[in-house]
């Protein structure tokens, strides 16, 4: 086979994935853009462990698990911050004004 | 050509169109479900490069657990069924930025390693990553569960009702 | 290589046969068995003697039904949910061993496998309940949600511990591994995951996402017709499946008192529909457990019992 597909693949999704971090102003579609993102980067690592050993697979799986940590954490956010302001549009967040009282 | 390279290119094909799908569709909980179809395309890719165990875990921590939290969210902040308006920003330069990373990284990706082919390994078995994570790589393993426990407390924390 | 395809061919018509029958005959039975327990006689007339063609005839009728799409509905979604919920458990069907050798597909991780993919079956569920454009429905699959992700921790850490003591990922390889004594080695796990199997299929008393006094149906309440009865098939699928599953786990699988080789599939099907039959009995026996009392079972019982059963097997496995 040749890596260089899956590799291209990856770059591909990568694009897509910082296309849509940037153009997103939802919160949560924002959220399944870094998904993308970290995707691509799995991609990478387990075809490099084809060619390379199974390092490559162990790092995929922590990158997997990270992603589980970083979407708990993300969404209570998110969640918090929607009941506070009624929105998860980022651009209307003005963090500037304390609405904890 | 082999049938690997077919494969991958098929379900890179589909991955890559959903992904973009997941970017720019304006129907908000579409986008988590094209999420699904993109994550499930790379399980496929990743059992092609004969991946199984990371193909899995991507299927029961991926599409079981972050794509179900995800929808689930997109729900409790209302999410109208049909489109929405003002999901994105302007295009134009999100498109120049993503598009030019893909394109840097492609040219980096295709210099590096042309046209070059490699065998991929015999289907691998559960034995030999679990020995990869136990022998070599304890210290990220426990670092990673120590990370674990942080999210958990720090997403309790961030959820439990504010006592005045 | 002409071999191997008609074989292949072969195991997966196999599972295809199991998956259209098994569910029927657990349907039937749920409707006798459960009519015997209140002191009524269940379906008698449909095919004549005990209204064994009941659930045929049930087919029939709701092929004829209207197919009514509600007007405000996400209609591809809606459409496409029910094959998004039946799906992961047609793919179990392919991975549960009946005999020894007598398995559509044996995988090196196939407990692993099987557990990926009934986990995807939450999405089929969200999927209608989001679609429906119900109030109800999003309610009930909003609890689905949350029941499935919270039980699916003691379902996995369950099966992880006979994972562990068997030494191998592979189901028909921990059937091998297994031996008599086990029953009470892994009882607690045994415990935890045919309970935490129970809400994953949300069958009663974990039916609070359907909770039909409170929210008419749940996430199925706008589906009619044939799509519902799809709904219909993956839950009594998911029946055999958890019971399956905890038979090949905790209960021996294909081992019985006598002739494992020749009557493997025998004793498989016998423990399978036995413990469908707790399935069944459980539903008539307890009612439904509130939403707060079904996450405290949970997370106060159910995850730290695994824990505890996990360390127990690794200190058996240690000093043995």
């Amino acid at each position: 086979m040749h890596p260089v597909i899956p590799y291209l693949l990856a770059a591909g999704l990568f694009g897509v994935g910082v296309y849509g971090v940037l153009a997103r102003r939802n919160a949560i579609l924002l959220l399944m853009a870094v998904e993308l993102l970290l995707n691509a980067v799995n991609l990478v690592l387990v075809t490099a462990s084809a060619a390379f050993g199974s390092a490559g697979q162990v790092f995929a799986l922590f990158v997997i698990v990270l992603a589980a940590a970083e979407i708990g954490i993300g969404l209570a956010i998110i969640l918090q911050l929607y009941r506070l302001r009624q929105t998860v549009a980022v651009d209307d967040v003005d963090v500037t004004v304390d609405v904890t009282e | 050509m082999t049938v690997t390279d077919v494969l991958i290119c098929a379900l890179g094909a589909l991955a890559l169109g959903s992904a973009l799908l997941v970017v720019s569709t304006r129907h908000v909980v579409r986008a988590g479900l094209w999420l699904v179809v993109t994550l499930g395309a790379l399980a496929g890719c990743y059992l092609v490069l004969t991946a199984e165990l990371v193909a899995w875990v991507q299927m029961l921590i991926y599409v079981g657990a972050v794509v179900v939290l995800l929808l689930f969210a997109v729900m409790l902040t209302r999410a109208p069924i049909g489109a929405s308006d003002g999901l994105d920003r302007s295009r134009w330069p999100a498109v120049l930025v993503g598009g030019g990373s893909a394109v840097a990284l492609g040219a980096l990706l295709v210099e590096a390693f042309r046209w070059s082919s490699i065998r991929p390994p015999a289907p691998g078995t559960a034995e030999r990553i679990g020995a990869a994570v136990f022998r070599d790589w304890v210290l990220p393993f426990e670092v990673l569960s120590v990370l674990l426990l942080a999210a958990l407390v720090g997403a309790i924390v961030l959820s439990a009702p504010r006592r005045s | 290589m002409g071999r191997i395809v008609i074989e292949l061919l072969l195991r997966v018509a196999g599972a295809l046969v199991a998956f259209l029958t098994l569910p029927l005959l657990v349907g039937q039975l749920e409707h006798k068995a459960m009519a015997h327990m209140q002191g009524r006689l269940g379906p008698m007339y449909a095919g004549g003697f005990h209204g064994w063609a009941q659930l045929v005839a049930d087919g029939v009728k709701f092929v004829q039904k209207e197919e009514i799409v509600p007007a405000a509905a996400d209609k591809t979604v809606f459409r496409l949910a029910p094959a998004a919920g039946l799906l992961p458990y047609l793919l179990v069907f392919l991975l549960l061993p009946l005999g020894p050798g007598l398995v559509g597909q044996a995988l090196d991780m196939g407990l692993f496998v099987v557990l990926a993919i009934v986990g995807v079956g939450v999405v089929g569920m969200l999927m209608a309940s989001w679609s429906s454009a119900n109030k109800y429905s999003l309610l009930g699959g909003l609890r689905g949600a949350a029941q499935l992700l919270g039980y699916e921790l003691p379902f996995v850490l369950s099966a992880a511990s006979v994972a562990m003591a068997a030494g191998t990922l592979s189901l028909p390889g921990i059937v091998e591994a297994w031996r008599p004594w086990w029953l009470l080695w892994q009882a607690p796990a045994a415990v935890v995951f045919f309970v935490s199997g129970l809400a994953e299929i949300r069958r009663p008393p974990f039916d609070m996402p359907i909770a039909d006094s409170e929210l008419v149906f749940g996430y199925l309440t706008e589906y009619t017709g044939l799509r519902f009865a799809l709904f219909l098939l993956a839950e009594y699928a998911g029946i055999v499946v958890v019971s399956a599953l905890t038979t090949v786990l905790f209960l021996g699988g294909w081992k019985g008192p006598f002739a494992d080789h020749q009557l493997g599939w025998l004793w498989t099907l016998v423990k399978v529909f036995a413990v469908s039959f707790v399935v069944i009995w459980v539903r008539v026996a307890y009612p439904r457990l509130r939403e707060d009392q079904l996450q405290r079972v949970c997370w106060l019982v159910l995850v730290p019992v695994a824990l505890a059963q996990l360390v127990l097997t690794a200190v058996v496995k240690v000093v043995l």
